[in-house]
């Protein structure tokens, strides 16, 4: 009765602080969202890669001719076509674009195929024959150290020691602890994905495609193409979730030389299978411990040996290595440190980026020891973290001070001081137990526990690298367009892009153009929890610029000093009154268009003692974790976890929830069942049936608390979200897990097998 | 590729007849993921969806009539949860709601991995397969009818046309595990029927051999253990013994899934937990 009269509400657009609903959320919701795989072009041709089927094998020959013969298929490329560069990397140029050879790992590529139709182009690659010769496969990261390079660059991809302070100290308690984590997947939906369009001449090339950082694959893809950089346009097309794992080329070059050669569009999409061997996984650690204190609980020393096995090329492992090195002790006051880190290379597949970047591991083994620790000295696990908690002033592992806002101690106390769920009823319903829909559960061997733990982790790139943002702004027409090459990859870049301008020029229509290298510079990686600081700096550079510009037009008009003119709220006024415009109405008639590129602080290589002031800014969380565990299955439902996140300031609050509430179900899926199974190099669960992520069923109620002590040198003082959530998610959740069973639980993914035999099975 | 897609059971059947190597299509969730595997590529399909006596659920004297095309989301409701509520538990735990509104019985039988979810639960029912083809209709012990892992007893041009389920008198429990909470591949199942009729007691348990397995020993003792006026174990403390009991039955091997270790141990559990809800 009322529906068809009731008044539209136009809704402000949110400016900064505010909940800003994102323009793609209910497109994606409903399934309208264009993905990459969605791309289509007319005429395109379908490519497809054949790959290794060998852990580590020298290549006796490739034969295309039957793949060749195959009716439909419109071009085979293998090494020997490849024009400019045969090898890319993030860091250094080891990985081949098509082996040639020798194969490393089961997966990587040796030759691609463009055919008429997906299905020829997957036939004819199966066609392609490759005559190997199995060389001895290096599985163990350990025996790596010492083994024969099964690459140029060697087997070491780095090794970081870390010496602070006095290496002979001693405390009065004195845990220690050896800890391994599993191979994670970063999971995402939408596959590898992309369309490659040659130019008419066939001197470049479009590229629409999923990826974290457009400028960077340009490079690599142009590089390895021997074109020049401007002759490869790359544009963001939808991105289903990456994570990490679309920081390094997968299929850009394989992509756009097939369209060059044929002089076609060009597109691939990776099957699920596929894309769990064409792209890299977190590094599977192994981690030694010993944590000193004094008998009152303060922490004296710690002495750690890390090991990374980094599968068969670099990628990002060198900085991986960094970060779990930088931050092996957590967010507590150490005095002093001897810690060996080593990233090495093996034939299994390849790891590199992702979520959390090698603080994920070292937080589950130094919240391990901190739970130790408190046992051994009788103290509440949360007090001990409080009175060693890392703040302002203080320095880290790597001899770094603190110097922009870091509240730990209320990170920790306020996530303590969370409510707590209510207790397990005698009788709830199944679904709500340990086990869910499996009916499994029998109330009374459920058993309750709750763990805590915290994390630290840097914001931006590191030890010296300056990943600086890019970000314009246009206005013609009374169009303000902001052009910034961020890649948006889930994080909500989109609705902060716009929040920022709207805030910065007081204008709510504003319009984010897609991301392209064709418009603007390098914007740098979504990744490292980096966009809202360095591309929301970028933008609110540009803006500023732009709303001066804005500013010093309508002053110069009527022959007033800009100094005249005042802000208010969205109006423009002059002193004197002869001006009082909306900003709508300033930007009528003017053209402005103004660039900015924005930097963070200088940050500095580690010294030979793995001291330096390697980065940028720091971000803080804690998590506490109620579990429920049937004792005799070894099942856990996670009930809830509390969080305190120190965000600098939240400028849009909903989106950081939605970080917080998936970090934290990644975060979950470590703890209990993400794991990538490696036999002999070969993954045995590429699929979503088999590589398990948790369900809604599996997800827990997340109540969180944001603290705000705005970050200098940050846009409105924000410091990233994305990745405190899910590192110290995993290691409440064992801790909670342990509370439960009186188990030692020191590997993760924890299985119902640990739990239900005490570890019997996996010799643990 | 052909496509086939017949109104009534008979046309199917001749399609069946004329061409032995025709794939059979009813929800797809097990087809579609072979063919998206490669690891089948069908030169021609018949589709059942559109046999409308596939898809009917009815009770008839003592027993209940299961079309081959009954979806997991049709065992929730109607028919088979008034009168067989361990199927409709079984269903529950099968997949998604999307997996659960197209996959169907026929397609789980035909499929017949030892971790189909409604596989125990037939097998401790003693259900009977209904298979046909254009030379007429079989009826096939549910023993007889899984073979062995990924093989049923359906001969060239039949097709399953339904299951005939027992209706009893009794308790009946399937509890299935798994390492996440909801929509996975069972590590191991189990399927608890008790007949207070008949005063037998039949248990079945998936994903711990090579196909479904029964654990007579277990049944027996526990038909013994019974106190058939009442339905209660004489004495509890029978349970865990019933858990060892079937444990000892299970055949379990590791995987990528799970250990042997622990899915004997935890078939041991799930049979002494459904023994304790049900007598
Ligand atoms: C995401 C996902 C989750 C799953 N989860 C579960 C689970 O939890 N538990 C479980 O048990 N299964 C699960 N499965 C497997 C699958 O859903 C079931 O086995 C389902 O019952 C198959 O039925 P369908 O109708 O889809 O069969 P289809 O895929 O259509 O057919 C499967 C096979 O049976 C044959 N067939 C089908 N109907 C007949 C008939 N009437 N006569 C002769 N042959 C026939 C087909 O030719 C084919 O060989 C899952 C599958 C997926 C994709």
């Amino acid at each position: 009765m009322i529906a068809d009269t009731a008044p539209a509400v136009r809704e402000r657009p949110g400016r900064v602080g505010e909940s800003a609903p994102r323009p793609d959320g209910v497109p994606k919701v409903r399934g309208e969202f264009a993905y990459s795989s969605d791309l289509y072009a007319e005429g395109m041709l379908w490519g497809a890669t054949v790959r290794s089927t060998q852990v580590h094998a020298r290549v006796r020959s490739v034969d295309v001719s039957a793949a060749w013969a195959t009716p439909g298929v419109r071009a085979v490329i293998t090494a020997s076509d490849v024009p400019g560069s045969a090898h890319y990397g993030l860091d250094s140029d080891d990985q081949p674009v098509f082996a040639a050879g020798v194969v490393r790992h089961v997966g990587e590529p040796i030759a691609a195929i463009a055919a008429d139709r997906p299905e020829t182009a997957r036939l004819a690659a199966s066609r392609v024959v490759v005559d190997y010769e199995p060389l001895a496969p290096l599985l163990d990261p350990e025996e790596s150290l010492t083994a024969e390079p099964i690459h140029p660059n060697g087997n070491v991809f780095r090794h970081l020691p870390i010496r602070k302070g006095d290496p002979d100290a001693v405390g009065d308690v004195v845990v220690e602890g050896t800890y391994t984590t599993g191979m994670q997947d970063q999971a995402f939906l939408g596959p590898e994905s992309g369309l490659a369009i040659p130019d008419d001449d066939g001197g470049g090339v479009e590229l629409f495609i999923s990826t974290q950082w457009l400028h960077i694959d340009r490079d690599q893809v142009a590089a390895c193409l021997g074109l020049p950089p401007d002759k490869v346009r790359l544009t963001l097309s939808g991105v289903g979730g990456a994570f990490g794992a679309r920081e390094d080329i997968s299929l850009q070059v394989h992509v756009c030389l097939l369209a060059l050669v044929t002089a076609r569009p060009v597109k691939m999409v990776y099957s699920r299978e596929e894309s769990f061997l064409g792209h890299v996984h977190r590094h599977p650690a192994r981690m030694w411990y010993r944590h000193h204190a004094t008998h009152d609980g303060v922490l004296v020393k710690v002495e750690a040996r890390l090991l990374l096995d980094g599968g068969a090329y670099l990628s990002s492992s060198h900085h991986v290595l960094g970060n779990a090195a930088s931050f092996a002790v957590g967010p507590y006051r150490v005095p002093n440190v001897v810690i060996d880190s080593w990233n090495v290379r093996t034939n299994n597949p390849p790891c590199g980026a992702m979520r959390g970047f090698g603080v994920v591991q070292a937080c589950f083994g130094h919240e391990s020891q901190m739970d130790k620790l408190a046992r051994a000295l009788g103290r509440d696990p949360v007090e001990l973290r409080l009175m060693n908690a890392l703040g302002p002033g203080d320095t880290g592992v790597t001899g770094q001070r603190i110097t922009g806002t870091l509240p730990m101690a209320e990170v920790i106390a306020r996530t303590a001081a969370l409510p707590m769920p209510p207790d397990l009823d005698d009788e709830p319903p199944m679904l709500a137990l340990p086990g869910g829909a499996g009916r499994t559960a029998d109330r009374a061997r459920v058993v309750r526990g709750v763990g805590f733990a915290a994390n630290y982790k840097n914001l931006m790139y590191a030890e010296g690298f300056d990943d600086f943002s890019t970000a314009r702004c246009r206005i013609e027409h009374g169009v303000v367009t902001i052009d910034c090459a961020c890649a948006e990859v889930g994080q909500g870049f989109v609705t902060i892009a716009l929040q920022i301008a709207r805030e910065v020029l007081r204008i709510d229509e504003v319009v984010l153009a897609p991301a392209n290298t064709a418009e603007v510079g390098s914007a740098g990686s979504t990744s490292a929890s980096r966009q809202t600081w360095m591309s929301g700096g970028a933008v609110e550079a540009a803006c500023t610029a732009a709303r001066d510009r804005v500013l010093a037009e309508v002053a110069g008009r009527v022959g007033l000093p800009v100094s005249d003119l005042d802000l208010r709220g969205d109006r423009v006024v002059s002193r004197d009154g002869r001006i009082d415009l909306t900003m709508t109405e300033a930007i009528e008639g003017l053209v402005v268009d103004e660039v900015r590129e924005f930097h963070h602080a200088r940050t500095h290589p580690f010294d030979e003692h793995g001291q330096g002031d390697a980065h940028v800014s720091f971000a803080g969380a804690a998590h506490r974790a109620v579990v429920d565990v049937d004792l005799d299955l070894g099942l856990v439902r996670v009930v809830q976890i509390a969080t305190a996140q120190d965000v600098g300031r939240a400028l849009n609050p909903l989106s950081v929830g939605g970080q917080i509430e998936g970090g934290v179900a990644q975060g979950l899926g470590l703890a209990l069942m993400e794991e990538i199974l490696v036999d002999d190099g070969r993954i045995r669960n590429a699929s979503f049936t088999d590589y398990l992520v948790p369900t809604a069923l599996d997800a827990p109620e997340v109540v969180w608390s944001l603290i705000e002590e705005p970050e200098p040198g940050a846009p409105f003082g924000a410091k990233g979200v994305g990745e405190p959530p899910v590192v110290s998610s995993t290691p409440a959740i064992v801790s909670a897990i342990r509370a439960a069973t009186g188990l030692d639980l020191t590997r993760v993914p924890v299985r119902p097998e640990d739990l239900a035999l005490g570890g019997r099975e996996h010799g643990l | 590729m052909s496509v086939a897609i017949p109104e009534t059971l008979e046309e199917a059947l001749q399609v069946a007849a004329a061409d032995p190597e025709v794939q059979v299509l009813a929800g797809g969730t097990d087809l579609m993921v072979e063919v998206n595997f490669g690891y089948r590529r069908p030169a021609s399909v018949c589709a059942l969806h559109r046999i409308a006596e596939l898809h009917a659920q009815r009770q008839d004297d003592g027993e209940v009539v299961i079309g081959a095309m009954t979806t997991y989301h049709d065992m929730e409701r109607g028919v088979i949860a008034a009168a067989l509520p361990g199927l409709a538990q079984a269903g529950r735990t099968v997949g998604s709601p999307q997996i659960r509104n197209a996959g169907t019985v026929g397609g789980n039988l035909a499929t017949a991995s030892p971790a189909g979810d409604t596989l125990p639960v037939l097998m401790a029912l003693d259900s009977t397969v209904v298979v046909a083809s254009v030379a007429g209709r079989r009826e096939v012990p549910i023993s007889d009818f899984l073979v062995g892992p990924k093989r049923n007893a359906l001969g060239p041009g039949e097709l399953i046309v339904e299951v005939r389920v027992p209706h009893l008198r009794g308790p009946q429990e399937f509890l299935k595990v798994g390492a996440r909470n909801a929509m996975v591949i069972a590590v191991c199942s189990l399927a608890l029927v008790v007949d207070l009729e008949r005063r037998r007691v039949a248990c079945a348990l998936g994903s711990v051999g090579p196909t479904v397995l029964r654990a007579f020993e277990a049944e027996e003792r526990a038909a013994q253990e019974i106190d058939w006026q009442t339905g209660r174990l004489g004495d509890p403390a029978f349970a865990p013994e019933f858990g060892r009991l079937v444990a000892a039955a299970a055949r379990p091997i590791d995987d990528h899934r799970s250990t042997a270790g622990y899915r004997r141990h935890a078939i041991g559990v799930l049979a002494e937990r459904a023994l304790r809800r049900s007598a």
